[in-house]
């Protein structure tokens, strides 16, 4: 399957990909308007960690072998056997945390709010190219 | 002659159930698979039976996989019958209804039961255990139609402390009444046992520690109290007993395969006979850390474990490469996390973080410069990377200082170390 790949050799931590990813999950048909109303907004599926010089991109890996669909108790995290993206059911999930304790890449977090899993890259379903990939200004975020 | 011959028959319908099926259909979509399981259900989350007596979800919410599941992926199921005998040289299972079914490769995925401890009283009319969807349904019913307003739980693990939560939930006076001086003490460390008990407290449970039960008390066949060890009596119209959970083996023991505390199988998952394999609360697992075998009764462990069993009885050739003990416990609204060990082995090294505000707590121990277990109570995010330096038993002496910090991401991490985790297919960086 296509998956997105980080270069921390190119990324100059704009963090464009975490405002895109925002936007493409709000529902929004504008930036301005997304982000004019900043309630109701999605918390960003890509992080960017950033230490002085070096910055990537970080989102769920979407892994082959992925340790949150077996630690699952709710049968929340799935994987579409269309596109092999591990999906995340926030109606199933019911925040046993789960996932958070084995995600090797610390790719899952909280939702304070709901008290489920929060912001959990999707490859941005149904499109060709995601957001973050398609945002990113130096092409520090590939998908393929 | 048996009713039936399947290729593949597994016994239990639960996590490493499916991701036996799962695994088997990946390898070989027609092979003939079913599936005997003594409860009625359609393959159901036990852990979640507390969130539907509390309330938390709909009974709907407790299904694993979509209703079609087995009929989608060719499964015949035998729900609601148990399986009471293996013959292993004939290759067959006999049924409690007296059918027999063949198999090539057997599963037995048949979980654990609860201990019953010996206790004066424990057969009274209002003394259940709680560990499947049949025991919630008769709690339930129970607290409605006696009106029950007091509730003791006898054990403070992870099943006492959920139900004790959903108790809490409907407005029952609850208590856990727990032999050991702390609850989930095989969870949590000291400080994660205590911030857990205030959790509950803040909620209404009251949380007896250091206390055993010497008997449970009713007149008419009914329970109406439980007896303390100290002499005192608590009074009560529902008792849950969750002292703990044993494997399931009868079905092994009687059919002569080998059996320790759990059903023991090698890296393949395989028993001592070459045709049956075991998965889950069942059977003997590889503790990495301890680096024996024993029952470790947790959910991804299980899961993983069943997969693997799949993938060898459909003949692709898998090693289980062993689990860790791990649990998630939310406890009234405090998410707990704890990896590994949760007390320090002799000579660790102890790194321990409370924030200011006293709500977020992380504790690790560091051995050789690997970290060889951790705690996390309050803020758990990100927990899982430690999870993975433990697993992958990374030397951690270049970063050590950022491991108790709350932004501790992979950029804190060694590039080589990012590079090794990113280097399987699909999880690069």
């Amino acid at each position: 399957m296509k998956r997105i790949y980080a270069k921390e050799e190119v990324c100059i931590g704009c963090r464009l990909c975490e405002i895109h990813c925002i936007f493409e999950h709000s529902g929004h048909q504008t930036l301005v308007k997304a982000f004019s109303n900043r309630e109701n907004l999605p918390e960003a599926a890509v992080r960017v960690e950033e230490d002085g010089a070096i910055s990537f991109a970080l989102q769920c890996r979407h892994c082959e072998d992925a340790p949150c669909l077996a630690a699952c108790i709710g049968g929340a995290m799935t994987r579409d056997p269309q596109t092999g993206a591990v999906k995340h059911d926030e109606e199933k999930c019911v925040g046993c945390w789960s996932c958070i304790m084995v995600c090797p890449f610390g790719a899952i977090r909280t939702n304070s709010e709901t008290g489920k899993v929060g912001s959990k890259c999707d490859l941005c379903a149904g499109k060709d190219t995601p957001a973050c990939v398609a945002h990113c200004p130096n092409e520090a975020l590939v998908y393929e | 002659m048996p009713e039936k011959r399947y290729d593949y028959l597994i016994l239990g319908n639960s996590t490493a159930a499916i991701a036996a099926v799962e695994a088997i259909r990946s390898v070989d979509p027609t092979g003939s698979l079913a599936l005997v399981s003594d409860q009625p259900n359609h393959v159901y989350s036990a852990p979640l039976i507390t969130y539907v007596l509390a309330g938390k979800i709909p009974e709907e919410k407790l299904y694993l996989r979509p209703r079609d599941f087995y009929q989608g992926l060719n499964v015949d199921t035998y729900f609601g019958v148990a399986a009471t005998q293996v013959k292993r040289e004939a290759h067959e299972v006999v049924l409690q209804s007296g059918a027999t079914l063949g198999y090539g490769k057997l599963l037995l995925a048949t979980g654990g039961t609860p201990i019953a401890p010996p206790l004066p009283g424990a057969d009274l009319q209002g003394v259940f255990t709680f560990t499947r969807h049949d025991d919630m349904c008769r709690v339930r019913e129970f607290i409605q139609q006696k009106k029950v307003t007091q509730a003791v739980i006898i054990g403070g693990g992870m099943i006492g402390i959920k139900v004790a939560e959903a108790f809490a939930a409907l407005k029952l006076e609850t208590t856990i009444v727990e032999l050991m001086d702390r609850v989930l003490a095989q969870a949590l460390d000291e400080t994660g046992s205590a911030m857990a008990k205030r959790a509950l407290e803040q909620h209404g449970v009251r949380v007896i520690t250091g206390s055993g039960v010497t008997a449970i008390g009713g007149t008419d066949g009914v329970v109406q109290s439980v007896t303390l060890d100290s002499g005192s009596r608590l009074p009560a119209q529902l008792v849950i007993m969750a002292v703990g959970v044993r494997p399931n083996v009868a079905l092994a023991h009687e059919a002569g395969l080998t059996v320790n505390r759990g059903v023991v199988v090698n890296d393949n998952m395989q028993t001592n006979d070459p045709d049956i394999f075991a998965a889950g609360d069942v059977a003997e697992a590889f503790d990495p850390l301890l680096g024996e075998c024993r029952p470790i009764a947790i959910w991804p462990g299980a899961h993983m474990q069943g997969e693997t069993a799949g993938l060898n009885m459909a003949g692709q050739p898998e090693e289980y490469g062993g689990n860790i003990p791990m649990n998630s416990i939310q406890v009234c609204g405090l998410p707990t996390i704890s990896v590994g060990l949760i007390s320090p082995p002799e000579g660790a090294e102890t790194l321990e973080y409370r924030s200011p505000d006293g709500k977020s707590y992380r504790r690790m121990f560091i051995v050789d410069n690997r970290i060889v277990g951790a705690v996390f109570v309050g803020d758990i995010d990100r927990a899982g990377i430690i999870t993975g330096l433990i697993r992958q038993a990374i030397d951690v002496s270049s970063f050590k200082a950022k491991l108790m910090q709350r932004d501790l991401g992979l950029l804190s991490l060694p590039k080589h170390y990012r590079k090794h985790i990113v280097s399987g297919p699909g999880i690069e960086v």
